[in-house]
């Protein structure tokens, strides 16, 4: 049984946040903590993907986001919402359905993925960097330019997916499914990575020309390898679409991009423990640095000097943040966790799981 | 031309390798001129010349890595026009690098794993689903992994990181992931570079082991004359992209071009 | 026809603020490898420099003439961003540099950088916009249907000069040559004599200078200053430089001015909405069938 104490761990942990969250013991604003931080995992796990485990230098990873977004909150305002006219699908599937709207969201982000994995057949490094900043702007403005889903004001009515949810249980619907999510795409890139099929992967990363040569298909797992990454985080885009019920082109701009981006440096490139952990550690600081009570503290001697400065959290933020991220650089240039994983440096922690 | 070639290989077994009349020119350079060779099944043969000569570019032309400007190029009787790299491999072509690329941060036997890639015979959805053909072909790839490691007395270095390894070790462990590929012909680029007297007297041994071992063919870039001479019964010289001599190594010992080509002209 | 006339000249307008920021861009990337995520950012502190600087001569402490006060920014405007530049370089870029960390942790600690650089900004500054003193008389020249300013005319004038003494340093002068070597082989270089640190100190006086220049030109152009100014500006300048073919001074200038001409002509055609659309899907497609710029030579794998 003690092989199996941190899964089971997790699943009580999983249970016990359910629950908290249906008996209101947390409020929801730490409920929406809660799914940013899954949402967040998955950005940055699979971001990881392409940037950590097969080397590339990809800045636009909140386009794929952007796309699955999108789909999905189109689909579930079709299927559910009265936006586009009378729902297409009974109230009562949804709870069936609404994965899958899901899963058609990422399918359709995959696809999008092919922008960037094609060019990479001949390309890489800076300039891949380029051709996915590229479509993450061109993506954006796409959008913007489409009239019938918004365009620039955005795109909202999705909540009428999660009240039909709710309207046949009342509990917390999306916490349920980002957990889910989350311990999918954890799970999924687990199983690919640690198969002889994935570690083509790395091999991509560590010599390209060795990997072909050594009868590894390159450009077949560059867009598997892709398309996956861009498949999970498509499903994080509809997760918060659905959260906030609400999207914005602009909310998935090169701002975002960044996050993940420094989510999987911070980690360390290719750990999927340390994506994990970079992914949670950020959002708990972007939250706790939202407080104007904490930033005003932090700051108590520069104000005490210049009485007039009233500087906001939101702004001080953004300073903050990445100050401290250009701090720990200096200090652990290759990440928190380099690209070993919690269990290479801690060994004796594999006696407490099995993740097959 | 096709149906013609597998008359051929009804009558007799196709070699292991042939190039015909192939050439290679990099903008106004031409790197490889004319090329003909016909391997046989089990030969071990050399490919010498002067630094310059266009021997790695034989390799990598032969390896997929470049398409021949003019000339074809039949691995088993199949063409390879077109093909890339990893479809060359799968056909029975492995070879080793000049300078050795193992993938530095993937444990000893994860190389050796990888390198059987195109034959895994289970795609995505089996790696994450694990099914029962995913778990039985991966005990199968381990199994043969760990073979071919205790075959090469290697297996102590099973878990470690390649950067970690001297280099001997390195080498032999860049042949053993080629032999991973199941080839039936073995392409080595200068497996003696960097290698003391001791290692290369060992480096001969391994060879002819290999080549008794694996049945496979060898042909192997070289400029240790001593390890060429007393291995390959078929020796190929080239100079500036051109054959300059072929035969039996007294042949060549004794070849008036190849002395000009490696010594200099003396009527100068 | 004068339609085509002055969109012409909006066009090399908007390419020279592209074609300026690109060039520090590629001085840096040709150098040390390096994405100075930061250097739409320094263009930024660049304006408001020049702002500040600009206040202060033609304010009441020092009263100069607005025409001697421009005169007296520039240099002023130019050496004060390029101390910025190379403080950054120095805390942030160096010591990573010397822990020998990954090409791209240094790339993470510049985009980190330009976010800091423009959110202090906002934090001291605040969100109000800063409206830029008007330095120079503006003249409008009228040429047949075709009206010029002569900020239009410097702002291009400028843009051409820079490229021109910067192909001159990069090609003709020694330091230019420790440059092109830097690029080449990092690590023969100092066993070569050639001090790296100082070569690549210079890199980015030359590169931050320059976007000081363009930020104090832009400034005066379209007189509105905002934090964020620096960010999509910065990022469109790098597409074009690496669209140019990145490390090369031409191809940074080329690509800035082909950016320019792209944006101005969809925006004659299609509503002002589709400009980055197109702009974006023209050079993502010029990527694709030339992976390494219209310039820029293909690093070829030798096996």
């Amino acid at each position: 049984m003690k092989k199996y104490s941190l899964n089971m761990l997790l699943l009580l942990f999983a249970i016990g946040l359910l629950f908290a969250a249906h008996f209101r013991v947390i409020d929801s604003y730490i409920q929406i903590v809660v799914m940013t931080v899954g949402i967040n995992i998955m950005m940055s796990t699979s971001l990881n993907l392409v940037n950590g485990n097969m080397g590339e230098f990809t800045c636009g990873h909140a386009a794929f986001m952007c796309v699955g977004a999108y789909v999905s909150s189109v689909l579930s305002v079709f299927c559910y919402g009265t936006k586009f006219g009378e729902p297409l699908l009974p109230a009562a599937s949804v709870v069936i359905v609404f994965p899958v709207i899901l899963l058609i969201g990422g399918a359709v982000a995959a696809v999008s993925s092919l922008l960037v994995s094609v060019p990479s057949f001949k390309t890489r490094d800076d300039y891949l960097a380029i051709i996915s900043i590229a479509v993450n702007y061109m993506i954006i403005s796409a959008l913007e330019n489409m009239d019938f889903i918004g365009g620039s004001r955005g795109f909202q009515g999705m909540k009428d997916t999660v009240w039909a949810m709710v309207d046949i249980f009342d509990g917390p619907w999306m916490m349920f499914w980002v957990i889910n999510f989350t311990f999918f795409t954890v799970w999924l890139i687990r199983r690919f990575i640690s198969s002889t099929y994935g570690k083509g992967v790395n091999a991509i990363c560590q010599d390209e020309v060795a990997a072909e040569i050594m009868s590894v298909n390159t450009n077949k797992i560059k867009i598997i390898n892709f398309m996956i990454a861009a498949g999970l985080a498509g499903c994080a885009g509809g997760l918060y679409a659905h959260i906030i019920g609400y999207v914005n082109p602009q909310s998935f701009n090169i701002l975002k991009s960044t996050e993940a981006m420094v989510m999987v440096y911070l980690g360390g490139m290719g750990s999927l423990s340390g994506a994990i952990i970079s992914a949670i550690i950020f959002t708990g600081l972007l939250e706790v640095l939202r407080s104007q009570a904490i930033v005003d503290g932090l700051l108590s001697p520069i104000t005490f000097m210049f009485p007039d400065w009233e500087p906001s959290a939101g702004v001080i933020k953004w300073v903050l943040i990445p100050l401290l991220l250009v701090i720990v650089m200096q200090f652990r240039p290759e990440g928190i966790m380099g690209n070993r994983e919690l269990s290479d440096v801690f060994p004796r922690l594999k006696k407490f799981y099995r993740f097959k | 031309m096709m149906a013609q070639t597998q008359t051929q290989a009804q009558a007799q077994p196709a070699p292991v390798l042939e190039i015909r009349e192939m050439t290679q020119r990099f903008g106004g350079l031409t790197a490889v001129n004319n090329f003909n060779v016909k391997l046989e099944k089990n030969q071990l043969t050399g490919l010498i010349g002067p630094n310059g000569a266009g021997k790695t570019t034989v390799f990598n032309l032969v390896s997929g890595f470049y398409q021949p400007s003019e000339g074809r190029i039949f691995v088993n009787g199949k063409p390879t026009a077109g093909l890339k790299p990893h479809k060359v491999t799968s056909l029975g072509v492995a070879r080793t690098f000049q300078n050795i690329r193992l993938w530095n941060d993937m444990t000893v036997l994860d190389n050796i794993r990888v390198a059987q890639h195109y034959w895994l015979g289970y795609g995505f959805f089996h790696s994450v689903f694990r099914s029962k053909h995913y778990l039985r072909r991966e005990a199968e790839i381990a199994a043969e992994a760990e073979e071919l490691l205790e075959v090469f007395n290697l297996q102590r270095f099973a878990g470690e990181l390649p950067k970690n390894l001297p280099y001997g070790i390195q080498r032999k462990l860049e042949i053993a992931r080629a032999l991973s590929t199941h080839p039936k012909l073995l392409l080595l680029d200068e497996p003696a570079a960097g290698l003391n007297s001791a290692d290369i007297h060992e480096l001969i041994r391994l060879i002819r082991w290999i080549h008794e071992r694996f049945d496979v063919s060898i042909w192997m870039i070289e400029h240790h004359m001593d390890v060429v001479m007393e291995l390959c019964s078929q020796i190929k010289v080239v100079d500036f992209g051109q054959t300059i001599a072929e035969g039996t190594p007294d042949e060549i010992r004794n070849h008036p071009a190849v002395i000009t080509a490696y010594l200099g002209d003396d009527k100068i | 026809m004068d339609f085509f006339i002055q969109n012409i000249l909006n066009a090399l307008q908007w390419g020279s603020f592209y074609a300026l920021i690109a060039l520090g861009y590629t001085l840096v990337y040709g150098v040390l490898r390096l994405i100075n995520f930061a250097h739409g950012d320094i263009f930024m502190v660049g304006a408001y420099i020049s702002f500040f600087v600009a206040g202060f001569l033609i304010g009441p402490i020092i009263g100069l003439a607005p025409a001697l006060a421009f005169a007296v920014t520039i240099p002023l405007t130019m050496v004060l961003t390029s101390l910025v530049g190379v403080t950054l370089e120095r805390i942030a870029y160096r010591p990573l540099r010397r822990k020998g960390a990954h090409r791209l942790y240094v790339v993470i600690t510049a985009l980190m950088c330009g976010l800091i650089l423009e959110y202090s900004n906002l934090a001291v500054l605040g969100a109000s916009r800063l409206k830029f003193p008007e330095l120079i008389e503006k003249q409008i020249w009228s040429i047949g249907g075709v009206t010029v300013t002569n900020l239009k005319v410097m702002v291009i004038v400028t843009a051409i000069l820079v490229f021109l003494f910067l192909q001159w340093v990069v090609t003709r002068t020694r330091i230019g040559m420790a440059m092109r070597a830097i690029s080449y082989d990092k690590f023969a270089i100092p066993l070569m004599g050639i001090p790296i640190d100082n070569v690549i100190v210079v890199t980015f006086i030359l590169g931050s200078g320059f976007a000081g220049l363009a930020g104090l030109l832009f400034a005066m152009s379209y007189p509105v200053l905002e934090p964020f100014m620096g960010m999509l500006i910065g990022w469109k300048a790098f597409i074009a430089a690496v669209v140019g073919g990145i490390g090369d001074i031409k191809g940074a200038f080329v690509g800035g001015f082909l950016l320019g001409f792209i944006e101005v002509g969809v925006v004659t055609f299609f509503p002002s909405t589709y400009r980055d659309l197109f702009a974006f899907t023209i050079l993502l497609l010029i990527l694709w069938m030339k992976p390494t710029g219209l310039f820029g030579i293909p690093q070829s794998t030798k096996i």
